[in-house]
């Protein structure tokens, strides 16, 4: 399981190195004289084109070499990054992922477009700052005049095989070579150890070779030596006596410019930190192990067993007399506790890691429906569950398609409504008890109800002249199949995509709003439960069976009073004025055995529908680790899953949304019969 | 198990590990490779609305797992449970996944093996399940026993 790919592991880290490079480009469009933006788009550019070469997708490493070329001159203050050079960096980008994710089937005739393009933006901004430019052409020439080397050996580096002298013949290979043994470290002869090597080496190599050539020669003994590089300023002075030991700065004082130096400088520690990415853990600050996802589940898995050990230890040692092992189990419950804390905040992932790319769809969309958008997100350290995190960004991307092509209207028409011409869509998310609010809201139309309700009537969904309230006739947009666009485009209008999300938020047990201001805007909230694992249920009795219900559906408990219990027609309760109906549990589980004398009721409300059910007795909190169920109960549908409570014993979770829907079949049923 | 299952198979294609199982007075061998343990009677969770043949679930090491009662499934009629009580959990294979579940039993004999060779025809006539419920019929010690298609059963 150890042996990755070494190709797998590239892609991995040249994911997070697109996200990186998309980021900082995408910002880039709102602040472009932002250095530091520009600094890490470059590295992350480098660090591609590094490792690619390393695991030989060679394709990827020369294209991203004239992308980083070109790049290089946004980099140097030389050429604007414009929106435009954006948009075509952008899509270089995706050329790069798609040469990486799918070599075969990538044509390099798009890389060679996009290249031209690139090359074209570059160019034009060109003349502007000709004047650096012929510069850094000039200081590169003056670069390969020749190298001046002082090699200095580890001494026992003839142990392991190496011969210097080789090393030198592989240098004379690159050009016409002047070494010079340096003697002074070699010992008497009584101390002269033939097996190790003393002496050094003073080269003047003239040859137009890069340095990173030089490095090469010295690839495999470069952690046992030392080797002092520097450029050979071709000057009569320096060929002349190669045997004085030239300072540096007294190379560079022979006439030619500082800048000379600088650029010199700057040019060193680039092949020094490609050479260092293979030993490079995380150059972002944070350090950080990869752990496959299935080891967390595992351990989440694990966890949860412990926790329901534990729950069983503290009954035992709260029924005993034992001091002693009264503490040891609050001992363990500490420590299962706040090893449950750690390992579901090991899962937690800030959801900025999706926000990311919805930035790019606005970006894109903004741009090929010709509305201008400002898209604000917010809340980006907000943690979630990692597999909500991934289960996430499909129904966004929907949520933001809607809001940009229905949403925010065309410029004219937000002209005449007296709007600012840009749109703008937020992103927003936040903690909420144990719950985390994901909201999309812009600042468009807002949902057209009587057209919804157009659409429902004709589709036969709802009887015309039918009184409904606002909320009810915008649940039809979660109906399957349901569009109020007039036309089919390729964003929306074929009317999957809004049940879809529905779906998907309540697979991960959350739940959707809609609201809406019209002329001001629809603000779409996702609730969701912080991890799938575990939940805060409430636990209750229905004759001698326990159930859990889930805390996030409960809003209330009240009692049942005798006058509710005795009317046979109706099951209402009058709940502060408002009308809540209520199900009786005994009857939809069907449990024989009789009932307590005081019923009680706890008020569930999930969307706008608020139901109450009649239980024997309410028990308490439960912290409650999610079991599912068997594949062999698929039909069941009233239960969403099971946990094991203190005793060892298995305990059913209520779906409450299930229930109601199956209470509803049944006495539609009823009704009928 | 699944290991022991083809090293008895590698041994002799004719002999066959089975954990011996009475229901009612019938009595099954389940293939001892589908058994991952027995354990005594522990108290089961109803699930209401659930088909009536896996009418609970059960907490077997930490994993809730449905239990099985092939009396209702074959009709028989039902036991207080006795001494002789067991849960036998075994493991099938539902669409692809392995799926642990328990089923009760009336009484568990012993682990032993039976002859492939001594099979018997199914009788079309005188069964009063579904043929497809079982794999076949084999004699072990003069008595016929069935080797029941727990997968079939339970799906």
């Amino acid at each position: 399981m150890n042996s990755l790919d070494p190709a797998d592991v590239f892609r991995q880290e040249a994911s997070e190195l697109f996200e990186v490079l998309e980021g900082a480009l995408l910002d880039l469009t709102l602040r472009p004289d932002d250095r530091e933006l520009v600094d890490t788009a470059f590295r992350a550019l480098h660090t591609i084109k590094g490792s690619g070469a390393m695991f030989g997708f060679d394709k990827v490493a020369a294209f991203t070499h004239e992308f980083e070329t070109a790049f290089d001159l946004v980099r140097k203050g030389e050429v604007k990054p414009t929106k435009e050079l954006i948009s075509v960096a952008l899509s270089a980008k995706d050329f790069i992922r798609s040469l990486i994710e799918m070599p075969e089937s990538t044509d390099s005739i798009i890389g060679e477009a996009i290249l031209a393009e690139l090359q074209q933006f570059v160019k034009t901004d060109k003349p502007a700052a000709s004047p650096e430019i012929v510069s850094a052409p000039a200081a590169m020439e003056v670069q390969p005049a020749g190298w001046r080397l002082h090699l200095e050996f580890a001494s026992h580096i003839l142990c392991n095989g190496t011969n210097p002298l080789d090393l030198l013949d592989d240098l004379r290979k690159l050009g016409p070579c002047f070494a010079i043994a340096l003697t002074d470290g070699v010992p008497l002869l009584d101390d002269l150890e033939p097996e190790q090597c003393f002496l050094k080496w003073d080269i003047t190599l003239h040859s137009d070779c890069d340095k990173s050539v030089i490095d090469d020669v010295f690839m495999f003994v470069q952690d046992e030596m030392t080797l002092t590089l520097a450029p050979l300023v071709y000057s009569e002075d320096a060929v002349a006596t190669p045997l004085v030991p030239v300072l540096p700065d007294v190379m560079f004082c022979d006439g030619r410019s500082a800048s000379t130096a600088a650029e010199q400088s700057a040019a060193l520690p680039q092949p020094e930190v490609k050479r260092g990415e293979a030993r490079r853990t995380d150059d972002r600050g944070i350090a950080t192990v990869r752990v496959q996802a299935e080891r967390l589940d595992e351990l989440m898995d694990r966890v949860g067993e412990l926790v329901i050990a534990q729950a069983r230890l503290t009954q035992l040692a709260a029924a005993g007399d034992d001091l002693s092992i009264k503490m040891i189990a609050e001992e363990i419950e500490r420590l299962a506790s706040s090893l449950r804390d750690t390992t579901m905040g090991a899962r937690m992932v800030p959801i900025g890691s999706v926000f990311g790319r919805f930035r790019r769809l606005v970006h894109d969309l903004s741009l090929d429906l010709g509305k201008p958008v400002e898209f604000v997100t917010a809340g980006e350290d907000t943690e979630l569950d990692k597999t909500m995190i991934e289960s996430l960004a499909d129904p966004l991307v929907h949520l933001i398609r809607n809001a940009i092509d229905h949403g925010i209207e065309d410029t004219a028409t937000r002209e005449a409504a007296g709007k600012i011409e840009q749109g703008r869509i937020e992103l927003v998310a936040t903690h909420a008890g144990a719950q985390v609010l994901v909201t999309v809201t812009d600042n468009g139309a807002g949902l057209n109800t009587a057209r919804i309700r157009a659409k429902a009537e004709s589709l036969d969904l709802i009887a015309s002249g039918a009184i409904m309230s606002d909320y009810d006739i915008h649940q039809y947009l979660f109906h399957p199949g349901f569009s109020t666009a007039e036309k089919v485009s390729a964003l929306s209008g074929r009317g999957v995509g809004m049940d879809v999300v529905k779906r998907t938020i309540e697979a991960m047990r959350g739940t959707i709003d809609l609201s809406t201001t019209p002329g001001l805007g629809t603000k779409v909230t996702l609730r969701l439960p912080l991890t799938l694992a575990i939940i805060e249920g409430l636990l209750i009795r229905v004759g001698e069976g326990r159930y859990i219900v889930p805390l996030s559906a409960v809003e209330e408990c009240v009692e049942l009073t005798a006058a509710d219990e005795r009317s046979r027609g109706r099951h209402f309760l009058n709940v502060r004025g408002d009308l809540v109906p209520f199900l009786k549990l005994r009857d939809l589980f069907g449990t024989s055995d009789s009932s307590d004398m005081h019923q009680k009721i706890i008020i569930t409300s999930t969307g706008d529908t608020r139901v109450g059910l009649v239980v024997d007795q309410i028990i308490g909190n439960h912290q409650t680790v999610i079991k599912s169920l068997s594949k062999l109960h698929a039909d069941v549908t009233m239960f969403s899953g099971a946990t094991i409570l203190g005793d060892g014993s298995a305990a059913l979770i209520l779906d409450v949304v299930q229930l109601v829907a199956l209470a509803q079949a049944q006495s539609e049923k009823q009704q009928a019969a | 198990m699944n290991g022991h299952r083809d090293q008895a198979e590698v041994h002799d294609d004719t002999l066959m590990q089975v954990v011996m199982v009475g229901l009612a007075d019938e009595k099954f061998a389940l293939d001892a490779g589908l058994v991952r343990e027995i354990i005594d009677p522990i108290p089961a969770t109803r699930v209401a609305g659930a088909r009536p043949f896996l009418p609970s679930v059960i907490n077997v090491r930490g994993n809730v797992i449905p239990l099985a009662d092939l009396r209702i499934r074959f009709g028989m009629p039902i036991q207080e449970n006795s001494t002789d009580t067991r849960i036998v959990v075994i493991e099938i294979d539902i669409e692809g996944d392995p799926i642990l579940v328990g089923v009760v039993a009336d009484k568990v004999y012993e682990v032993t093996e039976i002859s492939r060779a001594d099979v018997q025809q199914t009788p079309r006539v005188g069964m009063h399940w579904k043929a497809e419920f079982i794999n076949f019929i084999t004699k072990w010690r003069e008595d016929f026993v069935i080797v029941p298609n727990m997968e079939r059963i339970l799906s």
